[in-house]
């Protein structure tokens, strides 16, 4: 036992970082169960952004003075922080972007333009996000190529391996999977499709937004061209997100945007390009949101990513028993024998109430949490048939008594809707 | 959790009005695609230009669903101009309940088609009231 309690984290103590967890809301107190939507954000990132602000706020990469070079350092120090944190081989393979939807957009149109051609095969999944789809769907329609979804299996809970199979005898020309859903919660073995993709000449773009807040990720490992993320749900500020990029795969390929900052020279009618990642950063970047993001792995590392995963494993094995006891709530995803292909997102429905009824009520009682089709409407809406799910997500703030709130929260759902 | 009053409850679970409608005059669909609400209105309008019956069908939260047994009770036996003049205010006093901004789509789902139903069974374009809903 006493090796336990040195395995988990202190959540107590994470808890005072983060000063919106002692407000309220409706007079209650702030119980916040959508962290897949937006992660909180500690003390540490706050400051380490209004600090810029205060002391240090000028523009990178051009100023002669002492400020300006301290933020061009922290900013590049940020990348290659996160580079360390997905261990991407260099800081050269980080791009920033404003979120992972911008990332996978920034591909579809540079790579994509570039190397899809008519006939060709797009393959994602049925688990993806709409910023994992509709970039794909349009590269599809631009191209005259086809997109295909890689079944789910008859639970309705992962990739269906045979599909998989068959997919990739269609030789996609990129494979583009999530690493974790949104909705279902499953982590998808990224490494084992990264692998079946190169066998057949396809390219690889995994989409890390849930799950580089959440696990440790190796994009070396896992050997896929193209990895995306979000500032925002790993602690980090709104309005920052990464692409990581194989080098040779992004020093092949024309920039989207262009300007200051991302050119070498200009003359009056040719340029060169930067050197990597600049080349894909047009203009001023959004250097307090790096600056915050750094401090946010600083964070996460300093919690360990093990243990945030064990942590919200456990949340999740506790959260699933709670739930399969109450009468009526159907879980989706994988059940209990799957959590270590789980991450901290459980949907639910409850039989005969609306799930923005059932996010109402959980307002109420000052805990926030997701209703509806969580951007995944090929997802909830076709493959699983149903309008709308009710979502708890979780993280390193959140607790058992927490959960506890939650199940309380159903039974007045139940009460209301005297069900 | 005034939200839920009893007699959104009520109206939730024992809807008025609702059902399918043969030989309707007009009916249409509408929905919420962020949330998953749909439903069909059927209207019956006789030569006087009454609404001579009404039904709806479909499915979604209690908000909508109550708000759509209210609404229906209501227009019954209402001119298509007293029908086309509502709005969000009526809908409110009507339901008894501030949808507030994160459910107001729910609560005008069913104002929405039926007004929206009202013009194009007239034939008429939608005035901008009816297009904001
Ligand atoms: C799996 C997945 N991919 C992509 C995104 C898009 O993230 P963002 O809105 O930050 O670009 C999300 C956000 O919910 C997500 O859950």
């Amino acid at each position: 036992m006493m090796q336990m309690a040195h395995e988990d984290i202190d959540v107590e103590r994470i808890r005072r970082d983060f000063p919106i967890l002692g407000t309220t809301m409706n007079g209650k107190p702030l119980i916040y169960l959508d962290s897949a939507a937006t992660s909180q954000k500690p003390i540490q990132v706050i400051d380490a952004i209004s600090n810029y602000y205060k002391e240090y706020n000028a523009n990178i990469h051009r100023g002669i003075y002492q400020i300006s070079e301290r933020a061009t350092s922290e900013y590049i120090e940020s990348k290659e922080k996160l580079a360390r944190f997905i261990n991407a081989r260099e800081m050269a393979e980080i791009v920033y972007t404003r979120n992972a939807t911008e990332s996978i957009n920034v591909v579809a149109l540079t790579w994509g333009n570039e190397n899809v051609k008519k006939g060709d095969h797009i393959l994602i999944s049925d688990m993806e996000h709409h910023s994992n789809i509709v970039p794909w769907m349009l590269l599809a329609e631009r191209k005259g190529a086809t997109l295909d979804y890689i079944k789910l299996d008859g639970a309705k809970a992962e990739l269906d391996v045979q599909n998989l199979g068959e997919q990739m005898a269609k030789k996609p020309k990129i494979v583009a999977v999530t690493q974790a859903s949104n909705v279902l919660g499953t982590i998808n073995d990224v490494k084992t499709v990264t692998k079946m993709a190169h066998e057949v000449g396809a390219k690889v773009l995994v989409d890390g937004a849930q799950s580089a807040p959440h696990m440790k990720v190796d994009v070396r490992d896992i050997d896929c061209d193209f990895f995306v993320l979000s500032g925002h749900k790993m602690l980090g500020p709104t309005g920052i997100g990464a692409l990581y990029g194989k080098r040779e795969i992004l020093e092949a390929t024309e920039p989207l945007l262009s300007g200051g900052d991302m050119i070498r020279s200009v003359h009056h009618h040719e340029h060169t390009w930067n050197d990597l990642p600049w080349k894909f950063e047009a203009g001023t970047s959004d250097i307090a949101g790096g600056i915050g993001l750094s401090a946010a792995i600083d964070y996460l590392n300093g919690v360990g990513m093990e243990k945030v995963r064990s942590h919200e494993k456990k949340l999740v094995r506790y959260v699933i028993e709670r739930l399969s006891q109450v009468k009526g709530v159907q879980i989706f995803g994988l059940g209990q024998d799957g959590i270590d292909k789980r991450c901290g997102v459980v949907a639910f429905k409850l039989e005969n109430i609306h799930p923005h009824d059932v996010a109402q009520i959980f307002d109420s009682e000052g805990i926030a949490i997701r209703a509806g089709h969580h951007c995944a409407m090929p997802l909830v809406t076709e493959t699983l048939g149903e309008g709308a799910l009710s979502r708890l997500s979780f993280y390193i703030y959140n607790t058992e008594s927490e959960v506890d709130a939650a199940i309380a929260a159903i039974e007045t759902v139940r009460r209301t809707f005297k069900v | 959790m005034d939200l839920y009053a009893e007699e959104i409850i009520s109206h939730y679970e024992h809807p008025h009005n609702k059902g399918k409608m043969d030989n309707a005059s007009i009916s249409l669909h509408r929905d919420n695609p962020t949330c998953g609400d749909e439903m069909t209105i059927y209207l019956n309008v006789d030569k006087d230009g009454k609404v001579s019956d009404v039904k709806f069908e479909g499915s979604g939260c209690a908000i909508s669903m109550a708000s759509a047994s209210m609404m229906t009770d209501f227009v019954k036996g209402k001119s298509l101009g007293e029908v086309e003049s509502m709005g969000v205010k009526e809908l409110v006093e009507l339901i008894g309940i501030d949808p507030g901004p994160a459910r107001l789509k729910c609560a005008t789902l069913s104002l929405r088609a039926i007004k929206e139903a009202t013009f194009i069974y007239e034939h008429k374009p939608m005035d901008s009231s009816t297009k904001s809903l």
